[in-house]
């Protein structure tokens, strides 16, 4: 008897929470609030702590199967939790890093009249995603996958009374509802074919019943893809991310940065195996993440509004994790995650403090000279922002990056065009990252500052930032030094990455680059922010219209308008006398004539009757002698 | 005594039966009508009565007996709705009793 068996607590605590909070949250005082909405999550954490010592003393796969859900013609999916490797780091980010953002929530929230909704969702949220993250067959974890998108519309649209965040929660749910109708359809392909969503039957039937390369295997594979680029905002399904800002800071943290925008990587991963059948998939994985973090890389070099920075650099850099999915760099994939929640839900935290500390001012040209008035920040905000930036040796971007673009160069399937574009979105990336620090933090003040963050506020921020420089210490390349945590630990789940022979000699060389390259792309922010600021000015009258292309990203929103929405409504206003309806209250109309001449020979006269009474009987009697 | 033939008797009940829905229908005081629906249960006991004879069974006189002791209760039930009849609308012709018609 291991803590182990006790994993279904995890899920249920944060469940238990928001339950509490839905049926009697409005007459809780708000210290009740937080105490059950931050320490639900902190007792899951706190689990999964114990737990993970348990599972570090025997490494393994474990299942708990709590009952069976429900059975339907063949498919009789149980309520069960799979522990392993892979998800004892995702439910670590979730729960420790959702910890975090939970008790930050506590005062950023402080004064908001939803008080209780705002923990009452959070919670479900952690709930759902935990259950996304343990399912132990398809059809739960695609349970947690709407349970986090349901959550995600909910908390996006918090501030439901202004309609553009309404606007913008719908924009996130139904874009995210394509890919997931696409991953449904998969779930479908794999149940005809293996008769189980099971997760581990699936995985090791697979091989055996898919050829290599086969149609079926591609076909499952691509529409799992779909599910995936939907939650992980990728191409082409990516422009619901940035609208998503619409809601609180501590959930564009959560949700939007650390844990549910990167459910796609964690499927992608769990279905490894399935990639590995379908090479066409598997490439068009890493296309996907090579195109979208250059795509989403420039748009936040371009955006004035400090979410939307953050959150174009949350798609490009989950854009890096599906690259190295792409070339079979699994563990790089998990580990850049890893370092991402961290050092993004810092950045976003940071975020938070600084639009209330300038009277919600989102605006970077408009911020400025904080360095001193808010230092604590600073600090860290600098400390996530050279993570973000893969500063190199001193950060722990520095190292999850360089393993991916390692994989792209060297791994079996990388090759020079994806490496190209993983470097190129490198200096993309230091690029934007210091635009952001110089023109929050440095230069003359442009709004004062109206309120400092309190310790509930700045604790999570020192311990992200502490995080952030040093999770990257736990997978070091191979020619620096021998410890390789991540992969190791992920031996069990996800196979070795495998590099080419004769490229380990090359290690050093491409290190070195990525250095350059970063570096490169500090100095050229710093020049063109700091030292010289007329010469972004100049860079962007050069090129107006691409600038202007790139602060709209890239144009999808007009592309998905002109294709999609516009015929549709036009479609609706067409057919507004609704030609389907017509059918149906036809036969209204039909049922009421009926009635109408059914009515007319009830006339009250009595004999009338006595005569259908007797015609009835004649012609009963006469069918009964005749027929 | 020949026994009388079975025909005549059923016979003699159609046509008893007969007159008796025929008056119901075209019949409008209410009493009549429930004097003919008394005519027409008579007919049928005495189809009774006559197939109890020819097969020389007990049952026909026996559901006789029943039918009789049903028309007393109808009739009981019958008079005293007309009797209500007549106090509501001061005659007693059915089709003035119409007032509930939809």
């Amino acid at each position: 008897m291991t803590t182990i068996d006790y994993l279904w607590l995890i899920p249920f605590v944060p469940l238990l929470g928001a339950l509490l909070l839905i049926v009697a949250g409005r007459s809780m005082s708000r210290a009740t609030v937080a105490w059950i909405g931050a320490g639900s999550v902190g007792l899951s954490a706190l689990f999964v702590m114990g737990i993970g010592v348990d599972f570090l003393a025997n490494p393994g796969v474990y299942e708990v199967s709590l009952w069976r859900w429900f059975a339907v013609g063949g498919l009789s999916p149980s309520i069960e939790l799979r522990l392993d490797a892979l998800s004892l780091i995702f439910i670590f980010v979730i729960t420790f890093v959702g910890f975090l953002i939970h008790l930050y929530s506590v005062e950023f929230m402080r004064e908001d009249s939803g008080y209780a909704r705002f923990f009452a969702c959070l919670n479900l949220f952690v709930c759902s995603m935990l259950l996304l993250v343990l399912a132990g067959n398809l059809v739960l974890l695609y349970l947690g996958w709407e349970g986090v998108g349901l959550c995600s519309y909910l908390l996006i649209g918090f501030w439901y009374e202004e309609p553009k965040n309404g606007f913008a929660a719908r924009k996130a749910f139904i874009i995210t509802r394509v890919g997931d109708t696409a991953m449904l359809i998969g779930l479908f392909v794999l149940f005809a074919s293996f008769n189980t969503l099971d997760i581990d039957a699936i995985l090791s039937n697979a091989p055996s019943a898919w050829e290599q390369g086969s149609g079926i295997a591609t076909a499952a594979a691509l529409l799992l893809l779909g599910g995936a680029v939907g939650k992980s905002a990728q191409l082409p399904l990516q422009n619901w991310l940035p609208d998503a800002m619409a809601g609180p800071t501590p959930v564009s943290a959560l949700i939007h940065a650390a844990t549910m925008v990167t459910a796609g990587v964690y499927l992608v991963a769990r279905m490894h195996v399935l990639f590995e059948l379908a090479p066409i998939a598997q490439t068009a994985v890493g296309v996907v993440g090579a195109v979208t973090l250059l795509m989403a890389g420039f748009s936040a070099l371009t955006q004035s509004d400090l979410k939307r920075v953050l959150a174009y650099s949350t798609i490009s850099q989950i854009g890096y994790m599906f690259l190295a999915l792409g070339v079979g760099a699994w563990s790089a994939a998990i580990f850049h995650f890893f370092t991402h929640a961290f050092f993004k839900a810092l950045l976003f935290l940071g975020a938070g403090v600084i639009i209330e500390a300038l009277h919600h001012e989102h605006n970077i040209f408009r911020m400025g000279g904080l360095k001193n008035q808010l230092p604590v920040v600073f600090i860290t905000f600098l400390a996530g922002a050279a993570s973000l930036a893969a500063l190199p040796l001193v950060t722990s971007g520095f190292y999850s990056k360089d393993m991916i673009l390692w994989y792209a160069w060297a791994g079996e399937k990388g090759s020079g065009l994806l490496y190209a574009a993983g470097l190129l979105g490198a200096l993309v990336t230091a690029l934007y990252s210091a635009r952001l620090v110089i023109l929050t933090f440095f230069g003359p003040a442009k709004t004062a500052v109206s309120k400092l963050p309190g310790w509930r506020m700045t604790l999570p921020l020192g311990v992200l930032a502490i995080l952030s420089i040093l999770t990257g210490f736990l997978e070091v390349p191979h020619n620096f030094w021998h410890s390789q945590m991540i992969s190791g630990f992920l031996s069990d789940v996800l196979p070795a990455s495998i590099v080419r022979p004769g490229s380990e000699a090359y290690e050093w060389a491409i290190q070195l680059l990525a250095a350059v390259v970063t570096l490169g792309g500090l100095y050229l922010g710093y020049l063109a922010y700091l030292a010289r600021p007329a010469l972004h000015e100049r860079v962007r009258e050069k090129v107006a219209p691409l600038h202007q292309l790139m602060v709209t990203g890239w144009g999808f929103d007009v592309l998905y308008d002109v294709l999609f929405v516009r015929p549709v409504t036009w479609l609706a206003y067409v057919n507004r006398a609704d030609i389907i309806d017509g059918i149906y209250s036809g036969i209204a109309q039909l049922a009421m004539a009926a009635n109408r001449a059914l009515a007319s020979t009830q006339n009250g006269v009595m004999r009338w009757y006595v005569f259908g009474i007797v015609v009835g009987a004649v012609l009963i009697i006469t069918l009964g002698i005749f027929v | 005594m020949s026994a009388i033939p079975i025909e005549y008797g059923l016979i003699l009940a159609g046509i008893l039966f007969m007159l008796g829905m025929v008056s119901v229908l075209i019949r409008r005081n209410i009493i009549f009508m429930l004097i003919s629906v008394e005519i027409m249960l008579n007919a049928a006991g005495l189809a009774f009565i006559v197939a109890g004879s020819k097969w020389t069974q007990a049952d026909g006189q026996i559901m006789f007996i029943f039918i009789l002791t049903m028309a007393a209760a109808e009739v009981s039930v019958g008079l005293a709705l007309i009797l209500q009849i007549y106090h509501q609308l001061k005659t007693l012709d059915t089709d003035a009793a119409n007032r509930m018609k939809g």
